[in-house]
């Protein structure tokens, strides 16, 4: 299949994030959280899916609020800026909109679990978490003996989810990517899943990804689908195009305390719009330019000639 | 003598826990201030571990929300991914990392996932992020928390964070490799703990604070140290870095 991976983030969502599929996102951490991917989702109504992640921000806690999630598989699910995510804990407390299945890791051991994923093996073991209360209540954390020393090891289980959505500085058409800022658990995850969607904030000659082959993350072939999606992992940052929206997460916390205030704010910032053109209309053109970074800082070429 | 706020000690507690040339797994809010405050003092040449594959010796510029923010990306030592610092946090690599708290215990277990209080439903938390690989793992663990009667609980709820489990060698026991907590930071006092039982002392109350103000905001029979101290008050200097560090307050008011 060598054409064809270029498409709108409607398709791509459309094709590939069936109802009950396991999605890994937020794999950058605080960084390039693919929003714009989440909300499309939100629109499209999936239903039943599983969200794998080490932290998510406050993306897992709409798709939560929206009634689109069953379980999450992640190491912390809130607000980096306000701390609690109140429709993470609407649904767990009281079952709004729904019932929600917590599977509890700790920031490595999902990190490992994508990792075992990658590797092909059906497991890894980890010194991390012995004793606490999330190793105990987790059974894809189980406890093992090493079989050389004799030490008391967790083996993390392979995590190996249905998608992985990544957003990105750029790719080219085929979806060979260049990426750069930290990358938490980004490289495993596309790996260890079986399709990966990537949104990139600018489609590149592939001329320009081959120019620098150890900046290429993300080798095409691994990548189901290309999407061109310029503000992409707003309000999170993207190195070299904006930067974090802080207040943006100060007004998620104040305004969705409750439910009513949530379905407002998804009126406003999701179902009401058509699309992410339509959303930076919304965010206006003041805001997006305070977000722009206001120095240059390009690192040293590299050279590769011979 | 300079008026200071409770959180700025705070952060001036957390640097001093940070010795020159250290492996320092930093986290979020007051420990990264102390961090940073440690870096323009005492211990220029201290490194920044950071979960998100961040490796830091210059400072970052500006304030930080997060870790992933653009300036903790300008000018960092690597930019690596999670596996690469977590690896070398399981390897033993790091000096003393530090984590907040939602509640902590006599042992100072800590949880940050569900409260169970009496009577009532359940309150579902964030959850660990890196916190219990921090605990877990690093050769000294800091605490910083809020000292109140609810979070100082004579046994948490559930354990995010494994410290001393009930105490003496129960984290060898269970397979723990090394470390637990080393010190408990508060806006009241400083707790460490017996290197025997393991369990909490009260070694150090902040200026103005009295020890009974501590003990009744402690949610055990706390034990006091016989060599009680004062906690040292922030001097001009680290004020001064602090308030340079953090201009608005945004963290320390």
């Amino acid at each position: 299949m060598p054409m064809g991976k270029r498409m709108t983030l409607t398709e791509a969502i459309e094709r590939f994030v069936p109802d009950g599929a396991s999605i890994v996102m937020g794999t950058a951490m605080e960084a390039l959280i693919p929003f714009a991917a989440g909300h499309e989702i939100i629109r499209q109504k999936k239903r039943d899916l599983t969200l794998i992640g080490p932290i998510s921000d406050i993306l897992f806690d709409q798709l939560i609020g929206a009634g689109c999630v069953k379980k999450v598989v992640a190491a912390w699910v809130g607000n980096v800026s306000g701390g609690s995510a109140y429709n993470l804990r609407r649904a767990v407390e009281e079952g709004t909109p729904q019932p929600l299945e917590m599977e509890d890791h700790t920031n490595f051991t999902i990190a490992l679990g994508l990792h075992a994923a990658a590797l092909g093996v059906p497991y890894l073991p980890a010194r991390t978490a012995l004793g606490s209360d999330i190793q105990r209540g987790n059974d894809h954390l189980r406890s093992t003996i090493c079989p050389y020393t004799g030490d008391r090891l967790i083996a993390v289980r392979a995590i190996e989810p249905d998608v992985a959505i990544v957003h990105v500085q750029r790719a080219d058409e085929m979806g060979n990517c260049h990426l750069w800022g930290n990358l938490g658990v980004t490289i495993d995850a596309v790996r260890a899943s079986r399709r990966v969607i990537i949104t990139a904030e600018e489609i590149v000659p592939a001329d320009v990804i081959l120019s620098d082959p150890n900046r290429t993350l993300i080798p095409g072939f691994l990548v189901t689908a290309v999407v061109e999606q310029p503000w992409g992992a707003h309000p999170s940052p993207v190195v070299g195009y904006y930067n974090r929206d802080n207040d943006y997460f100060h007004e998620y916390h104040r305004e969705t305390k409750t439910r009513e205030q949530f379905h407002r704010w998804l009126q406003r910032w999701v179902l009401g719009v058509r699309d992410r053109s339509h959303y930076l209309e919304r965010l206006g053109p003041d805001r997006c330019a305070a977000l722009r970074p206001r120095r240059k800082a390009p690192s040293a070429p590299a050279e590769f000639g011979y | 003598m300079t008026t200071y706020t409770l959180r700025e000690l705070m952060v001036v507690a957390a640097a001093r826990q940070i010795a020159d040339e250290q492996v320092v797994f930093v986290g979020m809010r007051l420990p990264l201030l102390g961090f940073l405050l440690a870096k323009r003092t005492h211990a220029p040449r201290a490194i920044g571990l950071y979960e998100n594959g961040v490796i830091r010796e210059i400072p970052s510029a500006e304030m930080l929300y997060t870790m992933s923010d653009p300036p903790n990306i300008y000018r960092a030592t690597s930019c690596a991914d999670m596996l690469t610092v977590m690896g070398l946090l399981q390897q033993g690599r790091v000096d003393v990392g530090f984590i907040g708290g939602a509640e902590i215990d006599r042992f100072g277990n800590l949880n940050t996932t569900v409260v169970h209080a009496d009577g009532r439903r359940p309150i579902r938390l964030p959850g660990s992020g890196g916190a219990c690989d921090i605990a877990s793992l690093a050769h000294r663990l800091i605490a910083i928390m809020a000292h109140e009667k609810r979070r100082f609980r004579e046994r948490v709820s559930y354990v995010t964070s494994p410290g001393y489990g009930e105490g003496g060698d129960w984290r060898s026991a269970v397979g723990l490799p090394r470390g637990g907590p080393s010190v408990v930071i508060t806006d009241k006092a400083i707790l460490e703990f017996d290197p025997v039982t393991k369990e909490a002392v009260l070694s150090s109350v902040h200026p103005g604070i009295g020890v009974d103000d501590v003990l009744a905001h402690t949610g055990w029979p706390l034990r006091v140290a016989d060599d009680l101290t004062e906690t040292l008050p922030p001097t001009e200097e680290e004020l001064r870095i602090i308030r340079d560090l953090d201009p608005q307050g945004f963290w320390t008011r």
